[in-house]
């Protein structure tokens, strides 16, 4: 693919918002999914080859979304143009491209909104820029549809709240329902229906992966960590996303949730059923997809007999599962109905039901029942980068914001050198890795590079004032599109790991003190 | 044209009572099925009163995301809001005190209101992603108000008219009964360009205004893993498999 010869843009020395560059992103398209792919969730397999006919089931389904979610009818109707939000899209601060505005990006759906379900856009489309449903603006769609990561940082500016992403989710599920899904997204949640997670690990070769991992902890650090596969009876089911089994740098936080268990002596357990917390359902914008996905997770906890599930380092899976399980799968509290109630009489609430591995840590650091060597990590000179849908689509702990607290907390109770990054680039603003919301294929690396600026800017200041050599990270997805973009940039693949590979360095396993 | 002008008002009352309330409704029946607030967000129901109370009031979310938007929309919304209160004079008989109090500051308000909307009207003319994204009516709507906040204040300052035929006109007007209206051309383009404002606001982008109040990403409860939350229709597909 195109790698080497996308350049990383360069650097703003004062961080003005780049002049328009039109179009300059329309060439890019990310593969479009197989009639097989499509027909095994259910989408229609391919475009019509009657385009009267998929217009007509355009608007069709998309007054049946307007129906079913309020925040498509009211961001529809309520944006202002006010501009807000313009400037605010790591993608069009990388790219220049004025259809990568959040707002631009609303409008090629709004527009056909208008013209098909407004009064004003019906009469006078020029007046109020509706316009017709055609083959090209459907092209448009899936460009730059796909061109959105899904981050939501958009809707933190916007006096209405409207999130670009509830859009861009809405827009997704239109294309699919034509048959003009994506490829990458589609692909995987069809692994996950068929073997049990993104990667398509089938479960003896997860058991094989994890009886190394138990192995290399062994000769490394000479203690029994164990990493248990399917084990009934555990108190813990732990979901993580399928890259922590073997992928570089997430093994490292694996072995460190390991090591975590280990000394604090809680049994635990994955599941071959429920071996991936990622959700792309979430990306492709379908309730049915994202309940399907997660159901998984249910069926595993009921099956093993868990009384907590506790998810891993990955971004969109926390907030799948802090913000929908209780929705979908009723895996959470305070619910009457027979569905939820079945689950929840099994789990132990005196916990949080789901639990964030940073929560769970962190609680057991509270508690004294973790013991450190920072000096360990005195080789790192920290930062952390909080993931857009931890920091905009969830929360830990008891209080609002303590998603960036902590992981924060955890760093620091594991290291001694850590430095935040300037603070419009973190917390509420952080900007996103560049790779979330299923843009993470090689079709898209060029949007990935360059969607990377303003986080890459970020971390020069660190690098450069307090020498910064280590990023953390508690997502599966910014771990992967980091690894791979900050060498154009300038910077090692290896600076940057999981929160829990800081923890699995400090950590000390066994009773000496 | 007294006439004209009484049934364009009642026809325009009208319109923009009746399509809002079925916007509303509209807002309303429409299901949030699943729980989006932008995080960190309010963990209770009183956070998220004064949340919404910051956003309406304060425009917040605007304020982080530009000043110059947030200090010209704020001078505008201010202004109109201050203006508005003042025109319940020609409504009401007695005037209420405290509309009474409010007089004076009304009258500078009617500057401040026009200076936001030239402020934001200069803004979307000259910086290049606004205008880009501005549609016709975009540019429009300005220009309406900008004509309301103009004449408005050119009879106060310059051209006045007898503002208490102006105000029996109204009160006739609210009881069927139809008053002479000065004949005053500042007066009819002021009039009719607010029956015009009525009349758009429930097809336009000033639906904004009841929007706001039912944005998922403000109006909701950040507890998703302490209360189950269901929309009816994710219920039913529950209970088919
Ligand atoms: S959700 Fe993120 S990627 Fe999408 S438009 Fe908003 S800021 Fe850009
Ligand atoms: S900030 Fe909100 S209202 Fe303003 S242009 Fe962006 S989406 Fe529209």
């Amino acid at each position: 693919m195109a790698g080497p010869d996308i350049k990383a843009p360069a650097y703003r020395t004062i961080p003005i918002i780049p002049a328009l560059q039109p179009d300059s992103m329309a060439h890019l398209k990310c593969y479009v999914a197989k009639e097989n792919i499509q027909e095994a969730l259910g989408f229609k397999g391919k475009l019509s080859d009657n385009w009267q006919e998929t217009h007509d089931a355009v608007i069709a389904r998309m007054g049946e979304l307007l129906k079913k979610y309020r925040s498509l009818r009211v961001f529809m109707d309520s944006c202002v143009h006010c501009g807000s939000c313009t400037d605010k899209c790591h993608n069009f601060i990388g790219t220049g491209d004025p259809k990568n505005m959040p707002v631009a990006r609303q409008d090629l759906l709004r527009s056909v909104y208008r013209r098909y379900f407004t009064v004003a856009g019906k009469l006078f489309p020029a007046l109020v820029g509706a316009r017709d449903l055609t083959r090209e603006v459907l092209d448009e769609w899936y460009n730059y549809f796909w061109q959105c990561t899904e981050c939501r940082r958009c809707s933190v500016f916007c006096p209405y709240g409207i999130d670009t992403a509830e859009i861009t989710m809405a827009a997704r599920e239109l294309l699919d329902f034509v048959g003009y899904g994506q490829k990458y997204s589609n692909e995987i949640i069809g692994k996950v229906h068929k073997i049990g997670n993104n990667l398509g690990l089938p479960g003896p070769a997860l058991l094989d992966t994890l009886q190394g991992l138990e192995e290399d902890v062994k000769d490394e650090t000479g203690f029994d960590v164990r990493f248990p596969l399917d084990v009934y009876g555990a108190e813990v089911l732990f979901v993580t996303p399928s890259a922590d089994f073997f992928a570089e740098p997430h093994i490292e936080s694996t072995i460190g949730y390991g090591k975590v268990f280990h000394a604090a002596g809680i049994s635990w357990t994955m599941s071959t059923k429920a071996s991936e917390a990622g959700n792309f359902g979430m990306f492709i914008g379908s309730y049915d997809q994202l309940r399907k996905v997660a159901m998984r997770v249910r069926e595993a906890a009921l099956e093993l007999g868990v009384k907590r599930i506790v998810v891993g380092e990955c971004g969109h899976a926390w907030r799948v599962a802090y913000a929908f399980w209780n929705t979908l799968t009723g895996i959470g509290a305070g619910a009457k109905d027979p569905f939820a109630i079945e689950l929840q009489k099994q789990l132990d609430h005196r916990y949080k039901q789901p639990t964030h591995i940073c929560e769970f840590t962190w609680d057991l650091i509270q508690q004294g029942r973790l013991k450190f060597d920072k000096e360990a990590n005195d080789h790192r000179i920290i930062t952390f980068h909080d993931s857009c849908n931890v920091a905009r689509g969830s929360r830990m702990g008891d209080y609002a914001g303590g998603q960036f607290e902590i992981p924060r907390h955890v760093i620091r109770a594991v290291a001694n050198n850590f430095h935040d990054m300037a603070p419009e680039t973190i917390g509420e603003k952080t900007f996103c890795c560049g790779g979330g919301g299923g843009v993470l294929n090689d079709e898209l690396i060029e949007l990935r590079v360059k969607g990377a600026l303003p986080r890459m800017e970020a971390l020069q200041r660190v690098v450069d004032d307090h020498g910064v050599n280590f990023m953390a990270l508690i997502c599966a997805i910014c771990k992967a599109q980091f690894s791979k973009v900050v060498p154009y940039y300038g910077f090692k693949s290896g600076m940057i790991g999981g929160v829990h590979q800081l923890v699995s360095t400090a950590i000390k396993l066994g009773n000496e003190q | 044209m007294n006439i004209l002008i009484a049934i364009l008002f009642y026809a325009a009352t009208a319109i923009f009572v009746i399509g809002l309330m079925i916007k509303i409704v509209e807002f309303a029946r429409t299901p949030a099925p699943l729980l989006i607030p932008t995080t960190p967000g309010p963990t209770t129901a009183s956070g998220v009163v004064f949340r919404m109370f910051r956003e309406v009031v304060f425009f917040e979310s605007l304020f982080k995301g530009s000043l110059w938007i947030w200090a010209f929309g704020a001078m505008f919304h201010f202004g109109l809001a201050l203006v508005v209160v003042r025109h319940l004079r020609y409504f009401v008989e007695p005037v209420w005190t405290w509309v009474a109090i409010l007089q004076p500051f009304g009258m500078y308000a009617g500057f401040l209101m026009v200076a936001g909307l030239g402020g934001l009207m200069a803004r979307r003319i000259l910086v290049e992603r606004i205008r880009y994204i501005s549609t016709p009516s975009d540019h429009l709507m300005l220009v309406l108000l900008l004509l309301i906040g103009l004449t408005g204040l050119g009879m106060k300052f310059f051209m006045h008219t007898d503002i208490v035929a102006v105000k029996a006109f109204f009160i006739g007007l609210m009881c069927g009964d139809i008053q002479p209206l000065p004949v005053h051309p500042g007066l009819y383009i002021h009039l009719l360009s607010v029956a015009v404002l009525m009349i758009v606001f429930p097809f336009s982008k000033l639906l904004h205004a009841p929007g706001i109040f039912f944005s998922p990403t403000r109006n909701q409860i950040d507890n998703p893993r302490e209360k189950r939350h269901i929309a009816p229709w994710a219920a039913a597909l529950e209970a088919k498999n």
